[in-house]
């Protein structure tokens, strides 16, 4: 008798801290449904911004790589094609009518074709890409100094953040267009770059033709691809979701370093 | 049980754990759970594992978690380990919603935070949890060396390295010290090896796949085989704490549950005389 009411003791502590399980997981999908919660957890990405601005030189450069590293095939994420038909006008032309825009709090809009873009001062860079999913992918980079347009379009004195507005859908066409954008610690960091070309031969559409962000030092949704327009803003509330990326207004954190 | 009231014959209590510990250690299951079952939601965004520093340097992944279809369009689930492949249909790669439809993911939802497939929440949590997580690490660690829990509590003596093989042997044995007062030596090693290798090893880790941090200095985590190992790294070490965990919670079960359990929460733990040994 004694070891039946034993057994069914520990059975039924057993079920209580299964309950109290379940119960505090219900409870951790009903935070994450609530608008606060997640803004209070929000407080660890700008911790981890504030840590990270803090002990990580302005200039500290992101690994680089040998040819030997490369991976064999670079892969394509998010949009491979954007479905959008100026896009592909321009693109079954050979990008020959691309201009890249440039205006904002700039004191020179100024919007630039590719073979101006390729007279740049230009950087060529063997990195590593580190997707948010897990996934890591070695390629050569080469492409404009983001400084030399910004310098070129000189920007003004409340200039904050640089808006990259691109030509795709991330998942449909109708969906609100991809977009990104960075302080401008990373945007005069010497890595950071606009890529055209990638292991050696022009960037691939996969890819982001004509033009993709190189932003060494954050995940790959930070690395805007089919870049159309560049924004200089002061803050970024008032685009789109408002909170500076395609992703971010979807709720990935906006400082993706980590 | 015999003792099990204060003052009764055969055990007097000996206050064992102090507040800060007491309060430290259960922040610390209530994060260190979070901070695991996040990572596993994190995980499932790309369930497979490599080593070096990047994922398609023409090796496959030497273990992920797939979800496979077979030509009648049912969906199962694979799990590959150096290329030997087990189905894990219903546990790992598919497994069942809450209205028992089987579905594709790599760890099942009762083992992730949130329950469903959202990567972006669950970096929210896990970073969160783990700013948390550093600063009760942080907190306990100053003051286990401040107050001297370190070197009173859990620092092996001469005595225990003395004692080591017949302590093994007792564990062996189902013999579990309960006489005496102080951690035995295979409970100092197992603590300490959590304190001071696992834990600072799984923040390390995880601070290595940060492609800012890896720029400080560019390439330290070449030291561990590159960016691809880190990650498997991380979560290496992440189950070697859930098993650190099921053998302590399994210690905790076999060596006198109330009076450990009571000892966490009250900081008292009650000595028995050497005759209640049966």
């Amino acid at each position: 008798m004694g070891d039946g009411m034993k057994m069914s003791r520990r059975g039924l502590l057993a079920r209580m801290f299964a309950g109290a399980c379940s119960l505090a997981l219900a409870g951790c999908d009903r935070l994450s449904d609530t608008t606060w919660f997640p803004k209070v957890l929000g407080l660890g990405e700008k911790a981890t911004y504030r840590a990270h601005r803090l002990i990580l030189p302005r200039r500290a450069m992101a690994q680089e790589f040998t040819e030997a590293d490369l991976s064999p095939r670079f892969r394509s994420n998010g949009t491979a094609m954007p479905g959008n038909p100026a896009y592909m006008r321009m693109a079954s032309n050979g990008f020959a009518d691309y201009r890249l825009e440039v205006d904002g709090l700039v004191e020179r809009p100024m919007n630039f074709s590719l073979d101006e873009i390729r007279a740049l001062p230009g950087r060529t860079q063997i990195t590593r890409h580190d997707c948010v999913e897990g996934w890591s992918a070695i390629g050569k980079w080469k492409g404009a100094r983001l400084s030399a347009l910004l310098e070129a379009a000189h920007l003004k004195p409340d200039a904050r953040y640089v808006v990259f507005h691109c030509a795709d859908h991330a998942e449909k066409v109708g969906s609100s267009p991809y977009y990104e954008s960075i302080d401008l610690d990373d945007a005069f960091h010497p890595q950071t770059i606009l890529a055209y070309e990638l292991n050696g031969k022009p960037l691939p559409v996969a890819n982001g033709a004509p033009l993709r962000l190189r932003l060494e030092r954050q995940l790959g949704y930070k690395m805007a691809k089919y870049v159309m327009r560049i924004e200089i803003v002061k803050d970024f509330s008032g685009i789109a979701g408002g909170k500076g990326g395609y992703w971010e207004d979807r709720g990935y954190e906006w400082y993706a370093g980590i | 049980m015999t003792g099990s009231k204060r003052g009764a014959s055969g055990g007097k209590p000996y206050y064992r754990h102090s507040l800060p510990v007491r309060a430290m250690h259960w922040v610390n299951v209530l994060l260190l759970s979070i901070l695991l079952m996040s990572g596993l939601n994190i995980f499932n965004a790309h369930p497979a594992l490599y080593w070096g520093e990047e994922s398609y340097g023409g090796a496959p992944p030497f273990l992920d978690i797939q979800a496979r279809e077979t030509a009648d369009g049912k969906v199962f689930g694979v799990t590959r380990i150096f290329g030997h492949e087990f189905d894990t249909t219903g546990f790992l790669g598919t497994s069942r919603e809450p209205n028992g439809e089987l579905v594709a993911r790599g760890f099942p939802s009762w083992l992730t935070i949130p329950g469903i497939r959202w990567l972006a929440m669950a970096r929210r949590w896990h970073f969160f949890v783990a700013w948390l997580l550093v600063v009760n690490g942080v907190c306990f660690l100053a003051y286990s060396i401040a107050g001297g829990h370190l070197r009173r509590d859990l620092l092996p003596t001469g005595r225990d390295w003395r004692s080591v093989g017949a302590t093994i042997v007792d564990h062996l044995r189902f013999r579990f010290p309960k006489g005496e007062a102080s951690y035995n030596m295979l409970q100092k090693l197992a603590y300490l090896s959590v304190i001071l290798l696992l834990a600072p090893l799984a923040v390390l880790m995880g601070l290595g796949m940060s492609p800012a941090l890896d720029a400080l200095p560019p390439g330290w985590v070449d030291i561990f085989g590159g960016r691809q190992s880190v990650r498997t790294i991380h979560f290496a070490v992440a189950w070697a704490l859930m098993l650190f965990t099921f053998i302590h919670v399994f210690m905790v079960v076999v060596s006198g549950f109330w009076n450990n359990i009571r000892s966490m929460i009250t900081g008292y733990y009650r000595v028995k005389s050497e005759a209640d040994h049966g």
